[in-house]
């Protein structure tokens, strides 16, 4: 029953998105409201449908109702409750539920929040998102109905692909689609600011805290993403520019773009244009992005199932870029400036190389990722270009947009004057360059990474040089020193919460640079009580086992690894062998330092246990970015609340 | 006139940005670019010292590892032709004779692919669920369990 069940639902659901989206349309256009709230009661109608619709997968993964396709192949009596739950969205079919869900839930906040205070927008908001509903499930019930039945049903399941138990896969497609979904709504209200003409700073203001919150989101999956390569894959990076992580940091950068873009326009009334654009192409990134790696046309490491999805997303993708090109060539003339840039140096030009670099950084990884297709359409040859392509062209852009990242917060605004620039910059600038000597002195060699970190101590003198003039004025004024410093924080939170993102992305930006310049790794082959050695540290072999462990089976190595001052410590590095794979998966064995991570993985074995291929790596600061992390955690929590001066007025 | 949306001079440096990475782009593009070989291709025009990526399907009975050594060798086969490929490294998990695999690196002058990466892949057909009940799972089972002590 439970699969004529679902798919009754996901068509109902349906018809009733598309129903609401030209029902709000019509309200909206011919100003009767009866409609507009009918089609409120559609996305209310939607919302409870895709939950339950979530819920019965969910219940389905639960109880092994192998009479799923998608429970069969995704799950086996072997998987443990807590991985057949996330299996749900493990696959392609149940992923595009969870996405289908998280945009009902945005209609239903949207709903809850924005029905009287955004009046004029919201009859074209709910079309947008209710439109953008009903392609999802339309996909639901045409290209990957995760409801299809198999006759007749299997006796036992395949079972979830095993690199996707891990803690890191269940946290980590959910806090990307919570991003890409988040983006939907900015992407809603620009497109209702144009139906309606209101061009100006109202939907802006309305939808920051939105795009700041899906912003955060996506940087969370980016993050978890690493992770879960790091720790999981085995091969000791973090980012392999493969095609499904540029799909996810493409969008990344043009809503980094956006966030900083939006503030122009707030302060003076410029690049409205910009800023819808960008708003559109963030979205639309988001939507070729799954048509790129759902499709096929671009091979990826990541094994996804394929299928006539990828037209699916393209025809959106093509509407979606089309409706928002007519509605910008209609309102051409309401989206012209009122302002103008006056200096170059000033926070205004500042910003805009910003957004020039962002976007130039997204064009450069949508070049890369693309190029086979362009090369092989072009020239008929198929080439590729690799991580040193992505690399080689996106350091320099990066390197950039940190040393703006100092420099825009603090200059004036219009025309930085001798003395503004004086009394922002001159220490940061001195420290930043004793820093570069000093790191010289310590004996990096690496120019890149000499520069990287010495901007980034440029960046942290500059918030330091803010905060602690902020601070001192309060002092003055006669608060302790404690309140003072919390004060600062909780009423500029936005000003502060972008200071603290900030520096958590230059903690980030030291884990790359760190790990990129100074990450050793070799290979060996060792009979049991040998060892080798790197970096300092001896790695010896001391034991082979075998056991079996829940739903696989376990060959483990034990490693004493030491290094002269501090005791023993002992890894484990294995091999799984899963009933249902062909091949075993390396099980990496890790100790996260603040500098050093051991990180061992067991390559080969001697059936007797007397002998062992290990790969071992010490990999240099890499923590950081996972502390830089949490930073950013704290950041976008500062920079979420509600802004005071925003409270005073509402009040 | 229609007035310029931003003052010449900030066109002139946006302008300067977009040339710099026009050239970064094409600079990159000339120094990483990787072709795509089949082993036919590869075989009809070898360029000793030119990177490629290299694909087809790891034949039969030709894998040969050396633990001690860490040397591994194998010929990539697409039906027609083989190419023997040399690499220094445990073969990956999903490497297996058989199977694909994209191997990158560059063809040298003493006749054999230097192999600097393999990326194995996995198959791509749908494999019929079987579960421990099959014999090659049970056997490594069995073998492992009375090698070990």
């Amino acid at each position: 029953m439970i699969p004529e069940i679902g798919y009754g639902m996901v068509i109902v659901a349906f018809l009733l998105a598309g129903y609401g989206a030209v029902a709000a349309g019509v309200g909206g256009r011919t100003g009767r409201t009866a409609l507009v709230e009918s089609a409120q009661h559609a996305a209310l109608g939607v919302f409870a449908l895709v939950t339950c619709a979530l819920l019965l997968l969910a219940y389905a993964f639960l109880t092994f109702d192998f009479s799923l396709r998608y429970v069969a192949m995704n799950t086996n009596l072997a998987t443990p409750y807590y991985y057949r739950l996330t299996a749900v969205w493990g696959a392609l079919e149940g992923s595009i539920v969870l996405w289908a869900w998280m945009v009902a839930l945005y209609t239903l906040i949207i709903v809850l929040r924005h029905r009287h205070n955004a009046r004029e927008f919201y009859p074209w908001v709910l079309t947008v998102m209710l439109s953008v509903l009903a392609f999802f499930l339309l996909v639901m019930a045409v290209p990957a109905p995760p409801f299809e039945r198999i006759t007749p049903a299997p006796m036992n399941g395949r079972g979830l692909n095993p690199l996707l138990e891990d803690s890191g896969m269940i946290t980590h497609p959910v806090a990307l689609y919570l991003g890409f979904t988040g983006l939907t709504v900015p992407f809603a209200f620009a497109i209702a600011a144009l139906a309606t003409g209101r061009v100006g700073d109202r939907w802006i203001t309305l939808t920051r805290r939105w795009a700041i919150t899906a912003w955060y989101f996506l940087s969370l999956g980016l993050l978890i993403g690493g992770w879960w390569s790091y720790h999981v894959l085995g091969w000791g990076g973090y980012w392999a520019w493969d095609p499904v992580e540029n799909a996810a940091f493409m969008p990344w950068l043009t809503a980094t773009a956006f966030l900083h873009s939006v503030m122009i326009q707030e302060r003076r009334r410029m690049l409205k244009l910009w800023n819808i654009g960008l708003v559109i192409l963030t979205f639309s990134l988001t939507l070729f992005g799954t048509f790129l790696t759902r499709s096929g046309v671009i091979a990826s490491v990541h094994a996804f199932t394929q299928g006539s999805i990828g037209m699916f997303f393209l025809a959106f993708l093509s509407i979606v870029v089309l409706t928002s090109l007519g509605l910008l060539a209609w309102r051409w003339e309401a989206l012209s400036a009122e302002g103008e840039l006056d200096s170059v140096v000033s926070r205004e030009s500042a910003f805009l190389l910003n957004n020039v670099l962002l976007v130039a950084a997204t064009f450069t990884v949508f070049f890369g990722t693309v190029f086979p297709l362009l090369s092989e359409a072009v020239r008929g040859v198929k080439v590729s270009v690799g991580a040193p392509f992505f690399n080689q062209v996106n350091i320099p852009v990066f390197l950039g947009l940190i040393f703006l990242m100092g420099v825009g917060p603090l200059i004036a605004w219009r025309r930085a004057s001798r003395d503004n620039l004086r009394r922002n910059f001159v220490w940061p600038v001195i420290i930043g360059a004793a820093s570069a000597g000093l790191f010289f002195g310590l004996g990096v060699r690496s120019t890149i990474a000499i520069i990287s970190l010495a901007l980034t101590v440029f960046v942290a003198v500059t918030i330091a040089v803010d905060y602690l003039r902020a601070l001192r004025a309060r002092r003055r004024m006669g608060e302790a020193l404690l309140p003072a410093m919390g004060g600062l924080l909780v009423r500029h939170n936005r000003r502060y919460g972008g200071f603290v993102i900030h520096l958590g992305i230059l903690v980030i930006a030291v884990g790359v640079t760190g790990s990129q310049a100074w990450s050793l790794h070799r290979e060996a082959t060792l009979q049991r009580g040998e060892s080798v050695e790197l970096a300092g540290y001896k790695f010896q072999f001391d034991n082979l086992s075998s056991r079996e462990a829940g739903n696989h089976f376990l060959v483990e190595s034990t490693f004493k690894v030491t290094n002269g001052k501090a005791g023993t410590r002992e890894l484990r590095p294995a091999k799984k062998f899963y009933p249902q794979e062909q091949s075993p998966i390396a099980h990496v064995d890790y100790h996260l330092g603040l500098v050093d991570d051991l990180y061992l993985v067991l390559g080969d074995f001697a059936r007797d246990g007397s002998q062992a291929t290990v790969k071992v790596q010490v990999n240099r600061m890499v923590s950081w970015i996972w502390i830089g992390g949490f930073i950013l955690t704290l950041g976008a929590i500062l920079a979420i609340l509600p802004e005071r001066g925003e409270r005073r007025k509402t009040a | 006139m229609k007035k310029l949306p931003l003052k010449p001079k900030f066109l002139v440096g946006i302008a300067i940005v977009a040339l710099a990475l026009v050239y970064m782009i094409y600079a990159g593009v000339s120094q990483s670019a990787v072709y795509f070989v089949t082993p036919s291709e590869l075989k009809a025009a070898p360029k000793a010292g030119k990177a490629y990526r290299l694909g087809g399907m790891v034949e039969k009975g030709s894998v040969s590892w050396k633990p001690a050594t860490l040397d591994l060798s194998f010929r990539i086969s697409d039906g027609q032709a083989n190419v023997p490929v040399r690499h220094t490294g445990t073969p990956p998990d999903l490497f297996g004779e058989g199977r694909g695999a994209v191997v990158e690196g560059r063809w040298t002058n003493d006749g054999y692919f230097h192999a600097t990466q393999i990326l194995a892949k996995h198959s791509e057909e749908y494999k019929a669920p079987h579960d421990a009940a099959s014999p090659g799972y049970q056997e490594l089972m069995k073998s492992l369990r009375t090698d070990q002590k």
